[in-house]
């Protein structure tokens, strides 16, 4: 397996990157590096084990079934969640317009 | 002469308070002074004074008004950018955080707020802690204040990612410091740095408000000067927080009270895989200087095997570039932080652009590689098979930690290098955490102290790794060590 300028090409979509035919060619030979090196993975025997879930043994909690239950995680908070947006109006975050 | 009080760790910072020997806001003033003057480190991306002297100021009322005080009642420490901060700007080491400033503190600086410290400021760090040099912050370098002996000038790396962190207690900045260690970085920097640091069982910090990168390694800890400063940090930081679904829920144990270099009856193990080729002759020799001080304080040597060892590093740059390529999905240019609108572009490429311009090379890279082994017809032979072996790694240290109490092994392969010197290869900079990487990866209890100089003047590092929850036991073991190296070495004042 190798990976080619039209591979990071596909992986930089996939994850939102721009990139430019320059940069896609240059970073083609160094995660066909690292993605070879971790290749070696294959050769571990892992018939029979269960993939690691939770590294410390540890039951999933229920919270109290009330509003707020914590105050910095409730609600009621729209001017401070928006007091870092790029852009906002009328307590909404922006975006450039997606339907036509 | 009165004491350089900057000389001063957290215990000694906290009786002498306490005491009345000095008052607080003496101490908070020391070493914003210290700060201020230190910009060619480059350790801090936010000094902020006030905030360690309205803590200082409210230690010394405390105490002219006969209250108990607090446990860290008086002591400034620096708060890696990793935290959130309410109202100071919080960046990750990143552009695409330019302008972020937190309305709210993680629960780790909320922990320690409470506990009576202030904040001397925000420290530098590798974007998103994804390196081990320190080298890919978008806010500079942090220069190691260690230089290599026989008058080379060639300026070194602090380690990382928490290498602002580390220089910053090096250079005697600020008594104590938060790291974070996701695969090393809490104990590499302090390695490099001739420094203490214990990243804590996986759970005993909660990772509220603390910036993502691999959610299922992340864990906070303290990084200081000694074992028994670790120790009164650790307490302060750690404690069940129902806000973090991966929170223990377990009381914090007086690990400080608990403190003891009497390692009898201790069993200590060393891992024979952990001998690795090219290791320099130094790293071996600082190794069986740590197993002789151990037998020395008590403890009997056992050979232990950790079969899966060598897979631990390729297992890690699957596992964790995964959890980052989905954690990081987040920065979209649409809630918080730097977006790009190119002209006339659409959603999409507002994303693309903001990605682009935001994320530093590293971050790129490891984005990729996480969106690549996740997606579709790779995941079962990449994600999954490393969460496999991630079982088998944990399984080795279970298997070991039946005929042995705690190991010990390097901290780090070499000593400090030259900022630019590994730069060039992502492989090369990855195995600097060969050593550091197996333990997070079991989510274990560790911690690097100081053990010696190499031949150059610098620091090497001496590792213990814990069964889960037994922070004691690894801070006992580290401070039998402690007590035996003797290190005193410090980096002279260049800066």
């Amino acid at each position: 397996m190798s990976v080619d300028t039209t591979t990071v090409k596909k992986i930089a979509s996939l994850a939102r990157i721009a990139i430019t035919d320059e940069d896609a060619a240059r970073i083609a030979p160094e995660l066909d590096n690292i993605l070879g090196w971790i290749e070696q993975l294959g050769e571990v025997d892992t018939s029979g084990v269960e993939p690691m879930t939770a590294v410390i043994p540890n039951t999933l909690r229920l919270r109290d079934d009330v509003v707020d239950a914590d105050p910095l995680t409730g609600g009621g908070k729209r001017d401070q969640l928006m007091s870092n947006a790029p852009q906002g109006e009328h307590g909404f975050f922006t975006v450039p317009k997606v339907i036509e | 002469m009165m004491t350089d009080l900057t000389d001063l760790g957290i215990a000694a910072i906290r009786d002498g308070v306490r005491a009345g020997s000095f008052s607080a806001v003496e101490v908070a003033d020391a070493f914003v002074v210290k700060v201020a003057r230190a910009k060619a480190l480059n350790a801090f991306l936010v000094e902020t004074p006030n905030h360690a002297l309205a803590a200082a100021k409210d230690a010394d009322a405390a105490r002219a008004a006969g209250e108990v005080l607090k446990p860290l009642a008086g002591v400034p420490i620096g708060m890696k950018d990793l935290f959130c901060t309410a109202g100071v700007p919080t960046t990750a080491g990143s552009d695409i955080l330019a302008g972020f400033t937190p309305t709210y503190d993680s629960t780790i600086s909320q922990n320690l707020w409470d506990a009576g410290a202030g904040m001397l400021g925000k420290l530098n760090m590798d974007q998103f802690a994804m390196g081990s040099s320190n080298e890919t912050s978008a806010f500079g370098n942090v220069i190691s204040p260690w230089r290599r002996s026989g008058g080379s000038n060639a300026d070194l790396a602090p380690g990382g990612s928490s290498g602002g962190s580390a220089v910053a207690v090096s250079a005697r900045l600020c008594p104590g410091a938060t790291g974070t260690d996701t695969g090393g970085s809490i104990r590499q920097p302090a390695a490099f740095t001739g420094i203490s640091g214990i990243k804590p069982t996986y759970g005993r910090c909660s990772r509220w408000g603390t910036i993502a990168f691999a959610s299922s390694l992340d864990q906070a800890g303290p990084m200081a000067r000694d074992v028994r400063d670790c120790a009164i940090m650790l307490a302060a930081m750690a404690g069940f927080d129902a806000k973090d679904a991966t929170s223990l829920k377990l009381d914090v144990p007086k690990w400080e009270h608990g403190l003891s270099s009497n390692l009898n009856g201790l069993r200590v193990g060393i891992p024979k895989e952990y001998r690795i080729d090219g290791t320099p002759e130094e790293i071996d020799a600082l190794w069986q200087r740590g197993i002789d001080w151990l037998r020395d304080a008590g403890a009997e040597i056992v050979d232990v095997s950790l079969p899966h060892t060598k897979y631990a590093l390729p297992a890690y740059y699957i596992i964790a570039p995964a959890e980052a390529s989905s954690n990081l999905a987040r920065y979209d240019g649409v809630r918080y932080g730097l977006r790009d609108l190119p002209e006339g572009a659409g959603l999409q490429d507002m994303y693309a652009a903001t990605r682009a311009d935001g994320f530093g090379e590293e971050v790129k890279r490891r984005i990729m590689i996480g969106t690549y082994v996740l997606s579709a017809g790779f995941y079962d032979a990449y994600f999954t098979q490393a969460s496999k072996i991630r079982t088998l790694i944990a399984r080795d240290f279970e298997r070991a930690f039946e005929q042995c109490d705690v190991i010990l092994t390097p901290t780090a392969p070499s000593a400090a290098f030259a900022l630019g010197e590994k730069s060039d290869d992502p492989l090369a900079m990855y195995m600097n955490d060969v050593f550091t990487v197996p333990s997070s990866l079991a989510g274990l209890p560790a911690m690097s102290v100081p053990g010696g100089l190499d031949k150059h003047g610098l620091p090497l590092g001496l590792h213990l790794i814990g069964r889960p929850l037994d922070e004691q036991g690894v801070l006992n073991a580290g401070l039998a060590i402690e007590e035996r190296a003797g290190f005193v070495a410090r980096p002279e004042a260049w800066w």
